[in-house]
């Protein structure tokens, strides 16, 4: 080959590098067969606990879900895992036509005209959402309820700098919207797991000429109205909840959908159905004017990707829970999470401070510092709620899904019970 | 290509407009509509919107590009082409006649003498021709 | 499914299969007590999803996937996209339950593990680009450009200073310009010069102290290094600007230069590039960024590090920009690229970037004979054609592209850069062996051949794939989004 390329070694085809940066010394462990490697995070995967091995009451933006085993047999295979971005319709097909169903999935569950087929995650297509409610209104300030989770808050904070746009927050009793608000964005149910009143809020929302951008919970969607029922102009969630494994924080999917007329506004990336010219239906990517590889600049947003992996995981989710499954999954997270609430009320030392109808989390108020209660229950052998006790005195945020068993229940009500004797 | 209709102005952004009866239609030419390829969709100011000359009026997209239209003379928007909303393929078909996009009453007809000649136009694009 | 099911497997979506009743999941009853509902106001009455068997699930998208092009079926040749292959064992070890089933919120002494392979992870990175500190936080490429320019931004006011400009080259990606408006910056385009390179006098004349900084990928979308890489450094400081490096095409200088060390302070690197981990098909990615010293406090939150006993724990960067996603990054994308990185060690990352060199060069020298080379110098490890000679034809790029698809390979990427007529960039990556590539060239060299002598087969194609030439146009028309009841498609 070298000789065909007319140089003597392969070096030579490094020459325009600087010769004083040549070479450099790369300080790296040396490397490790197959089997040593294995070894090697097999070792460093054991020193985690996980939810595989103990109950976990843990929620707050990332949910233990029952995960068929269908999803990962269908995310494997290397003709869906190896491919590349369906750029080349012809030739991918299984990629844009599993698109179009979880842009159809998405609008049947969110109750909205038009699906994108996927973002980084719940919190940055959150951020999008917002910028998205700037170009459409043309004003400049952005409305958050208090009770959004802080992590999202946060997150659309980074992405309001870039054009200095002023974040409001808002309590939930106290909306004041104005005229330079583009969005109110409410989080349903909120970041300590009540609902909030939607159809009030919206009212709030459109009186002062602002985008409603409503953030469900996933599973609740199985049980709950869908935003598009009560008057949402945008809707964003995290899919995490659909299929997809914990896995430390990502890979997720957020969830991104709208009206039908906001749609060249949208960001990412959509597949639209049409023929072939033998007449045969087929999927492509469509209304890619949006999109950074042809407005640049001018783009709606800069992504990239849809996490499509991520988005089929999700969509063979559906397909597997079904009209049925979905609807039990959120059935079971609700009477659960009721019990355990129901259970913990009563103890002494603890309660609930919270008002309100609740979904799969909700706050207790513990009578020692949440640090020290989950540094309890962690011995043990249980993953204790998110501390909270920065907004609720003494609060921790317990999440009950369908993967914790009665008996996992019993068994953290009275590892809190003995908890608070020490 | 190099053959367009006399009875009108171009602008070296390549839209054309016509006076009739005291109202300026205005289009994009064939050689844009060959340059974009399937046009899909426009993007126009409503009726009653005020449009300057030479300023950006709106945007046309073809399935992989987008480009900017710019107002040949200045006015206020009378009507828009219902038909070019409904099917952008007629502007590919007919760019001159039924792809006509809107119509302007002209805040100052002597705008037109700024612009291009039909034989000023197609020597334009003769040479844009060769080099592409 | 039947063959004839299987050729229309388009027209069926899953709300068209399965049967009332059906579904795939067995769940447990419930155990517990049952609460009261809420009121049936807040309650939904309808809830349209489809309802099949597991083996009707299982045969649908295992039938889906054969219609699919995979890098574990073929060749891809997609400049600046490293389509190299994907190794399976970092797919198991992903899915460890230790890695896989573990909570982004748990207390960090539970997650040790987890956050050991992060820190070092951020320090390999930051070893092989030469820079100090690392973010693993970004989900993607893009993202991590927006990280990138924002960290940029928030730099340079916090030593308060007051910039709107960054300089992009006129060969970018459109994610880069996205990116730079995104972060609230004002976009203005670099000329490149006849040898591929920066032009500089264009540089010289927009550099000013109203730039905050030059966005550049390296090599660039041509496959060239910018051979006045050392005076663009210069240059950009003297102004008080940054250099930014799209670590896009990183694969070509693995272990051979430090980004760091050829003067640029920050670097986004794509570990569905350089580092393996699979494409899925559009992602998911992760896109760390990696700095140094002077822009490490402002990177977003959170980094790990090391407390006083050598215990791991979650860090905010003093200045830190905030947060650009709910948690803490891609974690099952940086398993797998940390697993790769620790299978290949320095000399078998230095191994990579000869190989991907050597193979892009060798597609070079087969091809040229047939494609227009439009910069007369070696690549690295991407090479840019213009399909210049085949349009004086009548035949473009594009009809080439699909009739590469009936010869078993997916097209190059097309159409770019932008300052390329009828571009066609092709990146062999180094997992592809000699066989692939002469197979490749003597399909594109038929090509070529076929463009002059029976241009039809290339403007009819593709022929043999699972759909042929769709209707884009009328997509865009008249946009069909989602499933509706009642329309068979």
């Amino acid at each position: 080959m070298l000789e065909r390329i007319g140089v003597a070694s392969v070096d030579v085809l490094f020459d325009d590098i600087p010769s004083n940066c040549r070479n450099p010394k790369l300080s790296l462990p040396p490397p490790l067969s197959e089997p040593e490697l294995a070894q090697e995070l097999a070792r460093m995967a054991a020193r985690n606990r996980s939810v595989a091995e103990m109950p976990c009451f843990l929620g707050a933006g990332a949910y233990r879900h029952f995960i068929p085993s269908v999803v990962d047999h269908v995310v494997r295979q290397g003709a869906f895992a190896t491919a590349y971005t369906p750029y080349q319709p012809e030739i991918s097909q299984g990629t844009l036509q599993s698109i179009f169903e979880f842009q159809s999935l998405v609008c049947e569950l969110t109750g909205m005209d038009v699906a994108n087929a996927g973002m980084y995650d719940g919190a940055s297509a959150l951020a999008e959402a917002c910028l998205m409610a700037v170009r459409i209104t043309g004003r400049r300030r952005v409305a958050l309820l208090s009770t959004v989770n802080p992590n999202y808050q946060r997150v659309v904070r980074t992405y309001a700098e870039g054009h200095a746009l002023p974040v409001d927050v808002v309590e939930p009793d106290a909306v004041m919207l104005n005229d330079g608000h583009a969005c109110l964005v409410v989080q349903h149910p909120n970041f300590l797991g009540y609902l909030e009143d939607v159809d009030a809020l919206e009212k709030r929302a459109h009186a002062a000429g602002a985008l409603y951008v409503v953030v469900p919970e996933a599973i609740s969607l199985g049980m709950f109205k869908s935003p598009g029922e009560y008057g949402a102009d945008i809707v964003v969630a995290e899919g995490q909840s659909l299929g997809i494994p914990l896995s430390f924080g990502g890979p997720y999917v957020g969830l991104f959908a709208t009206r039908g007329e906001h749609i060249r506004q949208m960001p990412g990336r959509l597949v639209g159905q049409t023929k072939d010219v033998d007449g045969r239906t087929g999927y492509v990517l469509t209304l890619q004017t949006r999109e950074q590889h042809i407005r640049r600049e001018r783009a709606t947003s800069n992504i990239c990707t849809n996490e499509q992996l991520v988005a089929l995981a999700a969509t063979v989710y559906l397909c597997a829970m079904g009209k049925q499954g979905l609807r039990r999954v959120a059935e079971l997270c609700y009477h659960k999470a009721h019990y355990a609430a129901d259970r913990i009320a009563v103890l002494p030392g603890y309660s609930l401070p919270l008002a309100g109808t609740f979904f799969q989390e909700f706050v207790v108020r513990c009578p020692r510092p949440p640090r020290e209660v989950n540094a309890a229950l962690l011995e043990r052998g249980i993953i204790g709620g998110l501390d909270v006790s920065e907004r609720i005195d003494g609060g921790m945020l317990l999440c009950v899904t369908e993967m914790n068993s009665r008996e996992e229940i019993d068994r953290l009500v009275e590892a809190l019970s003995e908890s608070r004797l020490w | 290509m190099a053959d367009s209709p006399k009875d009108r102005r171009y602008t070296k952004e390549h839209e054309w407009v016509r006076l009739d009866r005291g109202e300026a239609i205005i289009g994009i030419t064939d050689f844009a509509q060959d340059q974009l390829g399937d046009l899909v969709y426009f993007d126009l100011p409503e009726p009653g919107a005020q449009v300057r000359q030479h300023a950006k009026l709106g945007e046309v997209e073809s399935v992989k590009a987008v480009s900017e239209i710019y107002a040949p003379i200045s006015g206020e928007v009378i009507e828009v082409n219902q038909q070019v909303t409904d099917s952008p393929e007629v502007v590919n078909k007919d760019p001159f006649g039924e792809g006509w996009l809107l119509k302007v009453k002209p805040a100052d007809a002597s705008e037109m003498d700024s612009l291009l000649s039909p034989e000023d136009y197609d020597a334009l694009v003769t040479i844009a021709g060769e080099q592409h | 499914m039947s063959e004839g099911e299987r050729h229309e497997i388009g027209s069926k979506l899953s709300f068209d299969r399965g049967r009332p009743g059906r579904w795939a999941v067995s769940l447990p009853d419930c155990d517990v007590p049952l609460a009261a509902m809420p009121p049936s106001s807040l309650l939904r009455d309808e809830l349209p999803l489809p309802e099949m068997s597991q083996p009707e699930i299982v045969r649908y998208f295992t039938n889906l996937a054969c219609l699919n092009y995979s890098v574990d079926t073929g060749f891809y040749p997609l400049g600046s996209c490293t389509m190299k292959y994907n190794p399976k064992l970092h797919e198991d070890m992903a899915r460890l339950p230790g890695f896989a089933a573990i909570h982004p919120l748990q207390p960090v002494e539970a997650v040790q593990g987890a956050l050991a392979l992060m820190f070092d992870l951020q320090c390999f990175l930051a070893e092989i680009t030469g820079m100090k500190a690392v973010s693993l936080a970004p989900a993607a490429g893009a993202h991590g450009e927006l990280t990138s320019v924002l960290t940029v931004r928030a730099f340079l006011e916090h030593r308060g200073e007051s910039r709107h400009r960054v300089l992009v080259p006129d060969s970018a990606h459109g994610t880069n310009l996205a990116t730079v408006s995104t972060a609230g910056f004002h976009c203005q385009p670099i000329a490149s010069d006849a040898q591929g390179n920066t032009d500089l006098a264009a540089l010289s004349a927009a550099l000013d102290d109203d730039v905050a900084a030059l966005m550049l990928t390296l090599p660039n979308t041509l496959g060239l290094f910018d051979q006045n890489i050392v005076e663009i450094a210069r240059m950009v400081h003297e102004k008080g600007a940054l250099l930014y490096c799209d670590g896009a095409n990183l694969n070509a200088l693995l272990g051979q230069v430090k980004i760091g060390d050829l003067g640029f302070d920050v670097v986004q690197t794509n570990l569905h590039k350089t580092f393996s981990t699979p494409h899925g098909g559009g992602g998911p990615g992760s896109g760390p960024v990696a700095v140094k010293a002077h822009l490490a406090p402002f990177l977003p939150s959170p980094i790990v590090g090391q407390d006083e006993n050598g215990g791991y724990v979650f860090e905010e960067p003093e200045h830190s920009i905030g947060k650009v996603g709910a948690f803490q990054g891609n974690f099952g994308i940086v398993v797998r690229a940390y697993a790769y990185i620790r299978s290949l060690g320095a000399a078998g990352l230095r191994e990579v970037s000869e190989n991907a060199v050597l193979n892009a060069n060798y597609l070079l020298a087969r091809l040229r004979q047939s494609y227009d080379l439009p910069y007369e110098r070696r690549c690295l490890h991407e090479v840019v054609f213009s399909g210049s000679r085949q349009r004086a034809k009548g035949v473009h790029t594009l009809d080439v592209a699909k009739r590469l698809i009936d010869y078993g390979f997916h097209p190059p990427t097309v159409y770019f850069p932008l300052i390329v007529d009828e571009a066609l960039m092709i990146e062999p990556t180094e997992t592809e062996s000699k066989e692939t590539l002469d197979a490749f060239c003597e399909a594109m060299l038929a090509i070529a051949r076929e463009a002059e002598e029976e241009p039809d087969l290339l403007r009819n194609a593709p022929r043999t794939a699972p759909v042929r030439r769709l209707d884009e146009a009328a997509a865009a028309r008249h946009p069909v989004l989602r499933w509706q009841k009642g329309e068979r498609a």
